[in-house]
């Protein structure tokens, strides 16, 4: 279906158009990310209430992760994500080798300094998703080589949960402001 | 192209929602980020107008439409190929006047309001769908014809349909063209 082209293009002029009304620095560089994962958040959310109108109840959080890996995906992105890997303690680590998003765009190393700003709305996404699902997450994202890419998400379920989030959430800070 | 047998008809609406979903969510940012209607106009437009300049090599390259003769041509194909490819409805086409370079493309079903119900308060001369707009002069531009795109009618401002007017203006560079060879 010619959506996928439509939605591609759509996402790419957001991201073009929310940097072009940034100014230059790097507070302004997490501001455009968070604009960014806000807006798939509204989106994620949408989504999955349109989507598991009908599906059954999930029995567990590995569960909802396994729907967001094959079906989720697929429905959005045309594929299934890669790999799904977790601690069983709240972390799940979603990995795509050709993320539908990056593909046009380098096969490499090229642009990678850039590639999280295309990240940042599929970010919101799956913490939209989860959302409405009634996980509290936060999901980071990273880019070794395009167009594969790694998505964590971390549940924040319980109170070392959270503790540990806010240390994360402090760190991707960082990793955010460094990658650019 | 054949698709999966296994795949449910659900997943066809559903990826049409992302980009409905989407268009909202950032129509929403741009209500927040400004305050006048007519700067979210323009930025809508702009926006279309980038997404129209690569949307229509994707269209060329799907459809295989061939030379157009006539802006009436023109607005047919833009009706009955490319808005069916990439929204799945298909405009009325009217013309508007004598010298047949103002064509009216008449919406009945517009897929990219399904989930919004009315325009927000404070909101009332903003074109929720200008992005349309946009697309279609930068596609048009593409191919070397200008023209003016607006919206006529909106069905979110209280009117009975939704409206989208092509003005054709003078072709551009056919002429630069052919002198340099």
């Amino acid at each position: 279906m010619a959506d996928e082209a439509l939605f591609l293009l759509l996402h790419n002029e957001m991201v073009s158009g929310v940097y072009k009304s940034a100014e230059q620095g790097e507070v302004e560089n997490g501001r455009c990310i968070t604009k960014l994962e806000n807006m798939g958040f509204r989106v994620g959310q949408g989504l999955i209430e349109r989507f598991t109108k009908d599906t059954a109840r999930f029995k567990d959080e590995l569960d909802i992760m396994k729907f967001i890996c094959k079906d989720f995906w697929t429905t959005v992105f045309k594929k299934q994500i890669d790999n799904l890997r977790t601690n069983h303690q709240g972390i799940y680590v979603l990995q795509d080798n050709k993320f539908r998003l990056l593909t046009q765009m380098s096969a490499g190393k090229q642009y990678l300094e850039h590639a999280s700003k295309y990240l940042a709305f599929t970010c919101g996404l799956i913490r939209g998703g989860l959302s409405n699902l009634g996980i509290k997450s936060i999901v980071t994202a990273e880019v070794s080589s395009m167009p594969a890419c790694k998505l964590t998400s971390y549940f924040l379920t319980n109170v070392f949960s959270s503790y540990l989030s806010g240390l994360v959430v402090f760190v991707s800070c960082f990793c955010y402001l460094e990658d650019i | 192209m054949s698709r999966p047998a296994h795949r449910r008809p659900e997943y066809h609406k559903i990826n049409k929602d992302l980009f409905v979903l989407t268009y909202g969510a950032l129509v929403a940012q741009l209500c927040k980020d400004y305050e006048k209607d007519e700067d979210v106009n323009k930025y809508l437009d702009t926006m279309g107008y980038g997404i129209g300049t690569r949307l229509v090599e994707d269209f060329l390259a799907r459809s295989c439409v061939g030379r157009c003769h006539s802006y009436s041509e023109i607005a047919d194909i833009i009706a009955q190929v490319a808005f069916k490819m990439y929204l799945g409805i298909t405009p009325t086409v009217t013309c508007n006047n004598a010298s047949r370079n103002e064509f009216s493309l008449i919406l009945d079903k517009n897929p990219l309001v399904e989930f919004v119900e009315e325009l927000p308060t404070g909101r009332s001369s903003l074109c929720y769908c200008n992005l349309l707009c946009g697309i279609i002069r930068g596609a048009l531009e593409m191919v070397h014809l200008a023209a003016d795109v607006t919206f006529l009618q909106d069905r979110l401002k209280g009117d009975s349909v939704t409206e989208i007017g092509i003005t054709f203006l003078k072709k551009l560079d056919e002429k630069k063209y052919r002198r340099k060879k």
